[in-house]
């Protein structure tokens, strides 16, 4: 019995002195083996005397589980050792930067427009283009604002060389985005010309737009988005309902102030200019001019062929750049049209 | 219009002041842009008058004056102003006055002498730059009076930002007539009487043009002094409102024309040739103005001439010869009605405006013309004396004032709110608009001074205005509830911009008007359509490309030190086009540019730098375009290198170019590397097809390696697309892995190595057909391409 205790002990000992699998199956082969201790003893059992035979089988059956076991249990610790090995080998400095392309990003404007499409589309407003190069009619003619009408020169109006060097009649780098107003009721009326009711119209018109214009707070182009609805039964009430809404979505806020006063415009009557504050932060409490608005003239209606005394619709222009410099706390118009990655890349 | 408070409050003068009034006038519709006071806060500056001058003991610059301050009172107070001298009257700042810029007055000894005040110069009152003396107060100054009451120093200089809707409010008469209507407070005019006609001498009038000029008012008043001072009262009034006094008569009409909205024009008597005719101008006919502008006139013009020359162009300017000057001593005083419509533009059309012009273009008051002349010549009567002769007056057919009907109902309409009948009656009278009734509705005729109320919606602002703007509640409108289109047909221009951004590109908006070199450098544009008042002649050429924008950006960002850019701009470029629409001759489609400039990944540790080159550019090109599939050849392109560059075609139609800028250019904008970059047009990007679901196959895909070797030459594209159509059944996919050239191949040729898949859709395939498949391939490219099979 002894002698097979000394056995285990010697086979757990040469396991446990070994790091190597290979060297660690080798031992076990001295042991476990076809010329293994073990293996030796077991086949000198049938040399025994049959009484003794069954306990020293045993016994001697008993030391090789214990082998084993010491020999699984030496298997296991090395491959965990090995495995530890691998992944203190293969371990990485986290913290160093990630590999590849940077994103780029929108620009601040396209940012305020998108939202600015988003709020409106939320409640069924389309969205509308129109050409750049407009014709004079729709941006002044059809809008109630004949030549030489003295609100032309609230415009400082871009105009187009013809082929020979003169100025081209009749066209002009639109002021505003009002002329997509014009052609959009245009198409419009033309799409349901045979329906009995017109269905309302709900549509914005963002885009850039050119003025003679040029300082710290005046870009030659700029942007604007126009809106309008038209329907059977919209009101001025209506109009400061959707303003004053839509500048607490746009801000994310309702400390703010808005506030309606008469104003003029060719194309709508009554006409207001809004201005809004906020109640709180660095401008806090200063009135800033955000858009023009109004009832549309009903001469703009009946120039695209609807009927003012069935149909009534408010429009409203406002300066996409002011409320993304509020948005965002830019002071000056010139960077949005200066490319400056250092300005840009903190919108991405 | 700039103007002072206090000269409006000699008309009508409310309870409200300060912010409170300003406020007022704004939420009106009369803006006021910018309040100024007269003068910074001080006190106990009061009239002084020096009695006697004397020479200081100590000090040669100082005199010691003996000043009466009023009620009795003497002071003694040295001062050093070059001016002081006995009799003449100046501020005096008491002991105790606090002067602007912190400057107390105490008594004090100056070198040995007791002063007891100070007499100020306007600078030291904060009223004027000028400091070379005492500020001289007029003789009849009341000593001892509060210079600010004096002066009239508490009053405020209001500029408003008018509409042009609102001529009626270019005259303080005119203010003040609001003011009135929004407070309720009486306004009172001054009243204008008759003058005493003493001299027989008139002028006869012609209306030539009678549509132009329907009224038309003059006379002469003989024996002037024209160099009579303009008096005080008067002159201030016109600085505080902006005008820079000039001579009396002159000062005369500019103050009628403040007072009153109507301008007025004094010609000299003495110059002129028989009867005033108002007519057109001949094409082509000259005259210098008085702001020495000689201008060539066309025949839209009015002229004011007599029978030998243009005398003025009506309603805009008067001549330089028939001008009246110091010398002038017998005038001839117009006051005129000129139509809107035959002023309107003419001004602005020699690039000039006039104060005459600015009112006469929005509408003048064709009601008020004898009395603004019967008032200047009360003016001119009492300042310069002399004897006045009639009144000569042409009249044709002047506007009509047409009723106006007003429905309540449509109040309620339009605003949202219901005005009752008996309230917009109210307000109709505070606006001093006469109306009659017709059953519900007010039949309103507006006076002659408005020239914006001529439909029912014009009634309607002017009852909300005074109603109150913030007193009409914001209500949700409501509207019938239908969904948006919502297509797949075509992406969202936002995803797209996203797209391009997520490839690294950073959003950029340039201007659409650019150099014109750009334009022949990088779009060999021959058509440029040219703006014919550019803001700069950098600036002067509608862009036919977007790249130009691109390239800038670049070279002012290295400026800025920025070694690496990638930018993009989505925007409308122009053309001139006999087809374009909706705008006839142009067409105006939406671009997509990119650029890359730089290494091709920012600075980093993980991979090695390189430059962008032009295959990164065509992957974000095919990413953005996918699941499209564009095809690339070989094409010319004025702003890219000619062996690097191409067309980029979406199912066959070319929709724009992908290239490396060419090394001229390059070198020209100084940028020390390639850009490479591409433009395409929007529409194409946009496009998408609605997917459509194929069977996915169940069977195992085989998959098989072709190294094949061939002229160097060779693009792959017709390769690729000839091994496609010639394909057995069972090759889906073709992917080109790697193209070698160099050792182990021939010169002259490169090998291309393709990883051919197979599968069949519904048995597992053998050996035997993928080995026939590849054999196929092999023997058609050999044939096609005298390809060889690289082994």
């Amino acid at each position: 019995m002894h002698n097979f205790d000394q056995i285990v002990q010697a086979a757990s000992a040469a396991f446990a002195a070994t790091d190597d699998p290979d060297a660690l199956e080798q031992i076990k082969a001295s042991y476990l083996g076809k010329s293994g201790q073990i293996t030796a003893l077991l086949k000198g059992l049938g040399k025994l005397p049959a009484d003794e035979r069954k306990s020293v089988g045993a016994s001697i059956n008993r030391a090789k589980d214990a082998v084993e076991a010491a020999l699984n249990a030496r298997r296991e610790a090395l491959r965990e050792m090995a495995l530890a090995a691998r992944l203190a080998e293969e371990s990485l400095d986290v913290t160093l930067p990630g590999r590849g392309q940077l994103r780029g990003g929108l620009h601040p404007v396209t940012r305020t427009l998108e939202r600015i499409e988003a709020l409106f589309g939320a409640i069924g407003f389309a969205v509308a283009d129109g050409p750049e190069i407009e014709a004079d009619f729709q941006n002044f003619t059809a809008l109630n604002t004949p030549a030489d009408h003295p609100a032309r020169s609230m415009h400082d109006t871009f105009y187009l060389q013809d082929e020979s060097g003169g100025v081209a009649e009749n066209v002009l780098l639109r002021t505003h985005t009002s002329p997509i107003q014009v052609r959009y009721m245009q198409a419009h009326v033309a799409r349901h010309a045979s329906a009995e009711s017109m269905p309302e119209i709900r549509v914005i018109a963002p885009g850039r737009v050119y003025r003679v214009d040029s300082d710290a707070t005046h870009s030659p182009m700029f942007h604007q988005v126009e809106g309008l609805w038209v329907g059977e039964r919209v009101s001025f009430a209506d109009l400061k309902g959707i303003i004053g809404d839509f500048l607490r979505r746009f801000f994310e806020s309702d400390d703010l102030q808005v506030r309606f006063r008469p104003s003029f415009f060719p194309f709508t009557e009554p006409s207001a200019e809004i201005d809004m504050a906020f109640m709180s932060g660095a401008l806090k409490g200063r009135w800033l001019e955000i858009a023009g608005c109004g009832m549309v003239h009903p001469n703009v209606l009946r120039h695209v062929g609807i009927d003012p005394e069935k149909y009534i619709g408010f429009a409203f222009g406002m300066g996409p750049d002011r409320l993304t410099m509020l948005r965002y706390g830019v002071n000056d118009l010139r960077l949005f049209y200066d490319g400056d990655l250092r300005f840009l890349r903190q919108f991405v | 219009m700039k103007f002072s408070e206090s000269w409006l409050r000699s008309f009508v003068d409310p309870l409200c002041s300060g912010g409170e009034f300003s406020h007022l006038l704004t939420m009106a519709g009369l803006e006021v842009e910018d309040e100024e006071t007269v003068a910074p806060a001080f006190e106990k500056v009061v009239v002084a008058q020096v009695l006697d001058v004397e020479k200081h003991p100590d000090a040669d610059r100082l005199n010691v004056c003996r000043v009466d301050i009023g009620g009795g009172e003497t002071r003694q107070i040295v001062c050093g102003a070059p001016n002081a001298a006995a009799g003449i009257k100046v501020p005096c700042a008491l002991p105790g006055a606090e002067l602007p810029g912190g400057f107390t007055i105490k008594v004090a000894e100056v070198r040995g002498v007791a002063s007891s005040g100070m007499l100020c110069s306007a600078k030291e009152l904060g009223i004027a730059e000028d400091a070379a003396g005492l500020l001289l107060l007029s003789a009849d100054a009341s000593v001892g009076e509060d210079i600010r009451r004096h002066l009239d120093l508490d009053d405020r200089l209001l500029t408003l930002k008018l509409t042009p809707n609102r001529a009626d409010c270019l005259s303080l008469e005119g203010v003040a007539r609001e003011v009135a209507a929004l407070t309720g407070t009486a306004a009172c005019f001054t009243p204008v009487d008759e003058v005493d006609v003493s001299i027989a001498t008139a002028r006869a009038i012609v209306l030539d043009a009678p549509e132009a000029c329907p009224r038309y008012c003059g006379r002469v008043i003989a024996g002037v002094d024209a160099a009579a001072p303009t008096p005080d009262w008067m002159s201030r009034r016109l600085e505080r409102s902006g005008i820079r006094p000039i001579s009396a008569l002159v000062d005369i009409t500019n103050y009628v024309m403040l007072e009153v909205g109507q301008p007025l024009h004094a010609f000299d008597n003495s110059r002129l040739h028989g009867a005033i005719h108002v007519r057109m101008a001949r094409a082509g006919e000259e005259i210098t103005l008085l702001n020495e502008q000689t201008l060539e006139l066309q025949d839209d013009v009015l002229l004011i001439a007599d029978e030998q020359r243009p005398l003025a162009m009506g309603g805009v300017m008067g001549g330089e010869e028939s001008g009246i000057s110091l010398a002038t001593s017998e005038l001839f005083l117009e006051s005129a009605f000129f139509a809107p419509t035959a002023i309107a533009g003419r001004a602005r059309r020699y690039s000039f405006v006039s104060d005459a012009s600015h009112r006469f273009e929005r509408g003048v008051d064709f009601g008020g013309t004898r009395r603004a002349l019967e008032r200047a010549t009360r003016l001119v009567l009492d300042i310069c004396g002399g004897q006045a002769g009639p009144v000569s007056e042409a009249l044709a057919i002047l506007p009509e004032r047409h009723e106006v009907r007003l429905r309540p109902a449509r109040v309620a309409k339009v605003l949202g709110i219901a005005l009752d009948a008996e309230y917009i009656g109210a307000l109709f009278s505070r606006l001093a608009l006469p109306f009659r009734r017709d059953a519900e509705d007010f039949i309103v005729t507006p006076p002659s001074y408005r020239f914006d109320i001529e439909i029912e919606e014009d009634l309607i602002e002017e009852l909300a205005r005074l109603h109150g703007y913030e007193n009409i509640p914001a209500t949700s409108p409501t509207g019938l509830l239908a969904m948006l289109p919502q297509t797949e047909q075509a992406r969202p221009l936002a995803r797209v911009r996203q797209i391009v951004a997520d490839c690294g590109y950073q959003e950029v908006v340039n201007f659409a008007f650019v150099e014109e070199a750009w334009e022949r450098d990088f779009a060999d544009n021959g058509v440029l359509i040219r703006l014919a008042n550019p803001i700069a002649s950098q600036l002067s050429v509608m862009r036919s490309t977007l790249i130009g924008g691109l390239v800038a950006n670049v070279a002012s960002n290295l400026k800025r030190r920025q070694a690496r850019a990638r930018f993009f701009e989505t925007g409308r470029c122009f053309f001139r086009d006999p087809q374009g629409e909706p705008v006839a001759g142009f067409r105006q489609p939406w671009k997509l540019a990119a650029l890359a400039y730089g290494s091709a990944f920012p600075e980093q540790w993980a991979c090695a730098a390189r430059k962008v080159d032009f295959f990164d550019v065509k992957g974000d090109l095919e990413r953005l375009l996918a699941p499209r599939i564009a095809r690339f050849e070989s094409a010319q392109h004025p702003a890219l290198h000619p062996g690097r560059s191409a067309r980029v075609l979406v199912d066959g139609q070319a929709i724009g170019f992908l290239g490396e800028l060419h090394p001229q250019w390059q070198q020209k904008y100084e940028l020390p590397l390639a850009p490479v970059l591409f433009e395409v047009d929007l529409d194409a990007v946009v496009m998408a097809s609605l997917a459509q679901y194929a069977e996915v196959s169940r069977q195992p895909p085989v998959i098989r390696d072709m190294a094949i070797v061939v002229d160097q030459a060779l693009d792959l594209q017709p390769l690729i697309d000839a091994m496609i159509s010639n394909r057995p059944e069972i090759v889906r996919e073709i992917n080109l892995f790697d193209v070698y050239v160099g050792r182990g191949v021939e010169a002259g040729k490169k090998s291309l190595a393709f990883r051919i898949m197979m599968q069949d859709t519904r048995k597992t395939l053998q050996e035997i057909e993928v080995e026939a498949a590849m054999q196929h391939l092999v023997a058609y490219l050999q044939e096609t391409f005298a390809a060889q099979l690289r082994v």
